[in-house]
């Protein structure tokens, strides 16, 4: 029972990362009708996000230590970062230690900016051509995005910790009387996988901007004809696509360090939950993403991998294969998107 | 006996009852007219006959075969050829080439791996389709690329396609919507012409009444999607029941 | 001739005659001289323009006709590698029923892949082909290479061992993969003054190969066959309402190009008896792809150029370091000459993927028919250039 919690517990923090990624692609396939290879770059970038607050928090200036020496015998040489000059080693080595969440806070407006750059400079000319050509041109763009970071941040993954506070374990549960030991920041993940699932669908159904964009997603034409300006929300919609996209990226940091790569690597597998979810469907593509994450947990464990060798790698390709084959439209897809 | 006999058949879409027990029968070699106002299920039940929708109860019987269940592909190669509201032709393909393959599927059926011949070297085809062609007055067009011609030109390559396989029955969906004077005039030349030199049976859908009293022997009138009379053109044109249809409709 | 139109025999003989001639046309650069670094007549690197080719061609039968895009073609490369290498262990290292071997296995698994991925169009089509690899690769890379059961050899890939079988394997016959006995590595070297050629085996084996594919393909694109595919692009609807089944038009197409990839891997094999799973990666498929737009798709000889051109560009980039900037914008003020230095290096050497994707976005936004289409572009506004002149000298003729 213990282990079996656990490995529930387990599937959720890459669970959260693929609903996030697949919530974001679904926005966009709904809304705009565009298949964005590039999605997993946003993804990408929204990690890389953090590694830059990182260590732009982290530059510091070289101050000779009188009092300390070398091993050489002249002055120590002590590296200070700047925000500890400027706020006193307490606060400026918090800042330092929370960089990760902080970046948060630099990802919402980098992402928002280029979702939009990306939409008006790019993605719009593609509206009236095949679906090959977006895939095409999203996918040359995924390359560039990869390729530049890479230039700049080099090929080798980059650690972004998680503040201390949050990067031990926590015995979830003492509460309920059993023995579940997990890393306290993946539960911190999942909550705020969770906050912005919700915070995304609330924004949908309660506001009148989520009501004209749903009502575009079932029918963009009619909407389009009653004199609304469906274009542009349609492009605010890809700011927010690429901000959840990005926010995903940010906290995953400290689950696994960033790499050019990484977005590449989520890509595949957060199509892939898009289609098992149902193409065009939010809670569909969510409910996907959270059951694959699990499911690929209980691959994983030394009793599925031992009867079925590297199950846990291919597991969410044979799901994704059958419930094609038995149910071609996803888990909670509607009729007739992106059919033809 | 008709050549498409329709009987009781019902479809729903959702909430909605699109056909009610619906029985029809086309004669062959007549010219079958189904008229009603909007919404009155005419598409809907164009589209039980070729595959694409299947009633939830009744039966749609070919020459004495249910076409209910089998692909459109199969329910061509019964002899069911059917012409679309807009113009479905290959765009890419130039005027000559989209002749040729109906008269491909004609000869060798739904599938041949024909892969390493010349097309052109194919004689019997390519005199089939030059044959069409200059049938259809288009036998100057072939080089064209016929996503460039004009919505006639498209209608009359299309009509000349389904002609090209010798179908025992012909569909058309409304084969005027959207044309304009002159090209609806042409359309309408080339049909009559087809019904008097062919033995062809056509069942034709159309909300044109100038065109349906140009063409059909028969007329079924379909409301709120039940056939409400069937008669010859003549009697249709004063039947009560037909105004009453159509003035509810406006009024 | 050989049943095609005048016009086609002729690019099928400048084809031939490029490929053929191709050891002396890519060394153009005397052995000595600076720009010697700047050849690529050696055997390793031909060998790859063709074999690419080979699957550029293949890829193009599906997506150049029938417009649906696979990036899952690298999986059947990736196999037919596995397969071949497999022939060299057990039995012997003549190439020839490897390579065969190849295709039937590549033939095979792309008719597993596409009867599933066929049964929907689209995008969908797209993301089963790109699921399919990504499940090939880890299946091969841990699944398929566990002690009990070691089919791949995983991370450090499928190799010949001294102690594998090789069952027809005799005295005096090569160590190596060969051809009923010529060696795939024999290589003749021609001095003439400065400058050097090298006629491999292996690349005249493939070269061959490669034309043969090639003339396969003109003639299925000029087939009955090949208009259907066309039809299945243009209008699927239009298809199905003739009476035609796509289903198996799209499906041959699908096997077909499969096996073009399966050859491809079987030679690439055939030329260094390895095969590892990052071959079937879909990035590797995803470098088809851009070679077959880059070139044109749906092009008879886009592929081979589109895939010619990366790997052209792919080692000419690599080789270009800070040190030949320097050397190249030298004649510039210093300053100048650094700032130059500056701009370009992302762009060089390790950089040569940013371009590659700049370009690739370049060509699809700008010129969706690729280099040949490029190509024609340039051709007309030249001609048409030339018949302004010509309209002026025919004006003025009459007063003559």
């Amino acid at each position: 029972m213990d282990s079996f919690l656990l490995q529930i517990l387990n599937g959720l923090d890459k669970g959260s990362a693929y609903a996030l990624i697949a919530l974001g692609l679904t926005l966009i396939f709904g809304t705009l009708g565009v298949v964005n290879f590039a999605h997993g770059a946003l993804f990408m970038i929204g990690a890389f996000c953090a590694v830059t607050l990182q260590r732009i928090l982290s530059l510091s200036y070289t101050v000779e230590d009188p009092t300390q020496k070398d091993f050489l015998g002249n002055p120590l040489k002590v590296q200070t970062p700047y925000v500890e000059s400027w706020f006193g080693p307490n606060v400026g080595g918090a800042i330092i230690d929370w960089a990760v969440p902080l970046a948060i806070l630099l990802a919402i407006p980098v992402m928002v900016l280029l979702g939009l750059a990306m939409e008006r400079g790019l993605i719009k000319h593609f509206y009236k051509r095949p679906h090959a050509d977006q895939i095409l041109v999203t996918f040359g763009l995924a390359i560039v995005l990869q390729e530049i970071i890479k230039y700049y941040f080099g090929a080798n993954p980059i650690q972004t910790p998680a503040p201390d506070a949050l990067s031990g374990v926590a015995n979830l549960g003492a509460v309920i009387g059993m023995d579940l030991v997990y890393p306290i920041w993946r539960i911190v993940y999942f909550c705020f996988a969770a906050l912005i699932i919700f915070g995304v669908f609330a924004f949908l159904q309660f506001t009148t901007f989520g009501m004209v964009v749903r009502a575009g997603m079932a029918d963009r034409e009619t909407v389009g004809l009653l004199g609304i300006n469906i274009d542009r929300r349609f492009a605010i919609m890809f700011g927010v696509a690429a901000a959840v996209a990005g926010l995903a990226g940010v906290m995953y940091g400290p689950i696994n360090p960033p790499n050019y790569h990484m977005g590449m690597d989520f890509l595949v597998l957060s199509f892939v939950v898009v289609v098992v979810g149902g193409m065009g469907s939010l809670p569909g593509a969510v409910l996907a993403g959270f059951i694959l994450g699990i499911l690929e947990s209980f691959a994983s464990t030394t009793w599925a991998t031992t009867t079925i060798p590297g199950i846990n790698q291919i597991i969410i390709y044979l799901v994704a294969i059958i419930v094609l084959l038995t149910r071609p439209r996803g888990l909670m897809g509607r009729k007739g998107v992106m059919e033809d | 006996m008709g050549i498409l006999e329709v009987k009781d058949v019902s479809k729903r879409f959702g909430g909605l009852k699109a056909l009610t027990d619906v029985n029809l029968s086309v004669a062959e070699n007549t010219v079958h007219a189904i008229i009603g106002p909007n919404g009155a299920g005419k598409s809907t039940l164009l589209n039980c006959f070729v595959g694409k929708l299947i009633p939830d109860t009744g039966s749609v019987m070919f020459d004495g075969e249910s076409v209910l269940g089998r692909a459109p592909y199969e329910i061509n190669q019964m002899g069911i050829s059917r012409v679309f509201q807009t113009p479905e032709i290959f765009g890419d393909l130039t005027v000559l080439e989209n002749m040729m393959i109906p008269c491909f599927a004609k000869r060798d059926g739904s599938f041949e791996l024909n892969a390493l011949p010349n097309m052109m070297g194919q004689k019997d085809i390519v005199e089939r389709a030059e044959e069409v062609l200059e049938d259809m007055n288009m036998a100057d067009k072939r080089h064209d690329h016929s996503a460039s011609m004009s919505r006639g030109d498209k209608r009359r390559l299309e009509i000349g396609m389904c002609l090209s396989q010798e179908p025992r029955l012909l569909l058309l969906d409304e084969p005027t919507a959207g044309m304009a004077r002159a090209d609806t005039n042409n359309t309408i030349d080339l049909l009559k012409e087809i019904r008097d030199r062919r033995n062809i049976t056509i069942a034709i859908i159309e909300h044109d009444m100038h065109v349906v009293f140009s063409l059909a022997e028969r007329i079924t009138v379909l409301a709120q999607g039940t056939p409400l009379v069937e008669d010859t053109p003549d009697n249709i044109k004063g039947h009560p029941k037909v105004r009453e249809a159509y003035l509810g409709e406006s009024a | 001739m050989f049943g095609l139109d005048k016009k086609d025999t002729t690019l099928l003989l400048v084809v031939a005659a490029l490929t053929m001639l191709a050891p002396f046309l890519l060394n153009p650069f005397p052995t000595e001289s600076g720009m010697a670094q700047f050849n690529a007549g050696y055997p390793d690197l031909m060998q790859k323009f063709v074999i690419f080719g080979i699957f550029a061609i293949g890829f193009n039968i599906l997506f150049g006709l029938t417009g649906y895009l696979s990036f899952g073609h690298a999986a059947f490369l990736g196999v037919g590698s596995y397969a071949a290498v497999w022939i060299f262990k057990l039995f012997t290292y003549n190439v020839f029923p490897a390579i065969l071997l190849s295709v039937i296995v590549a033939a095979l698994f792309s008719l597993l892949i596409g009867f599933v991925s066929l049964r929907r169009s689209g995008i969908y089509f797209s993301i089963l082909t790109l699921a399919f690899p990504q499940m090939s690769f880890a299946l091969a890379y841990s699944v398929l290479s566990n002690p009990k059961f070691n089919l791949t050899n995983g991370e450090t890939g499928l190799q010949v061992y001294a102690d594998d079988p090789q069952r027809f394997h005799r005295e005096g016959l090569p160590d190596l993969p060969h051809l009923f006995g010529l060696s795939m590595r024999s290589t003749h070297t021609m001095e003439i003054g400065a400058w050097s050629f090298d006629f491999n085996v292996g690349y005249y084996l493939c070269a061959i190969v490669m034309l043969v594919t090639f003339y396969l393909s003109v003639r299925i694109f000029r087939s009955p066959f090949g208009m259907m595919l066309r039809a299945v692009k243009s209008n699927q609807q239009r298809m199905n309402y003739t009476g035609l089944n796509t289903r198996p038009y799209t499906l041959a197409a699908f096997v077909i190009s499969g096996m073009y990839a399966g050859l491809a891997g079987g030679l690439l094999a055939a030329m260094d008896p390895l095969a590892g799973a990052e071959r079937m990666q879909w990035t590797a498929s995803g470098e088809v792809v851009l070679m077959t737009i880059l070139g044109g798709a749906g092009t008879l000889i886009g592929p081979i150029l589109g895939a010619g051109f990366i790997k052209y560009f792919e080692n000419i980039f690599s080789k270009i370091n800070d040190n030949v900037l320097h050397q190249w914008f030298s004649f510039m003020p210093d300053g100048i000459e650094d700032f130059m230095v500056f701009i370009v290096h992302p762009f060089v050497g390790k950089g040569w993927h940013l371009t590659l994707g700049i370009l690739f976005m370049l060509v699809v936004i700008f010129l969706p028919g690729g280099l040949v289409d490029g190509g024609q572009r340039i051709g007309r506004w030249l001609r048409s250039r030339g018949q302004k002149e010509d309209k002026t000298t025919g004006t003025t003729e009459p007063a003559e």
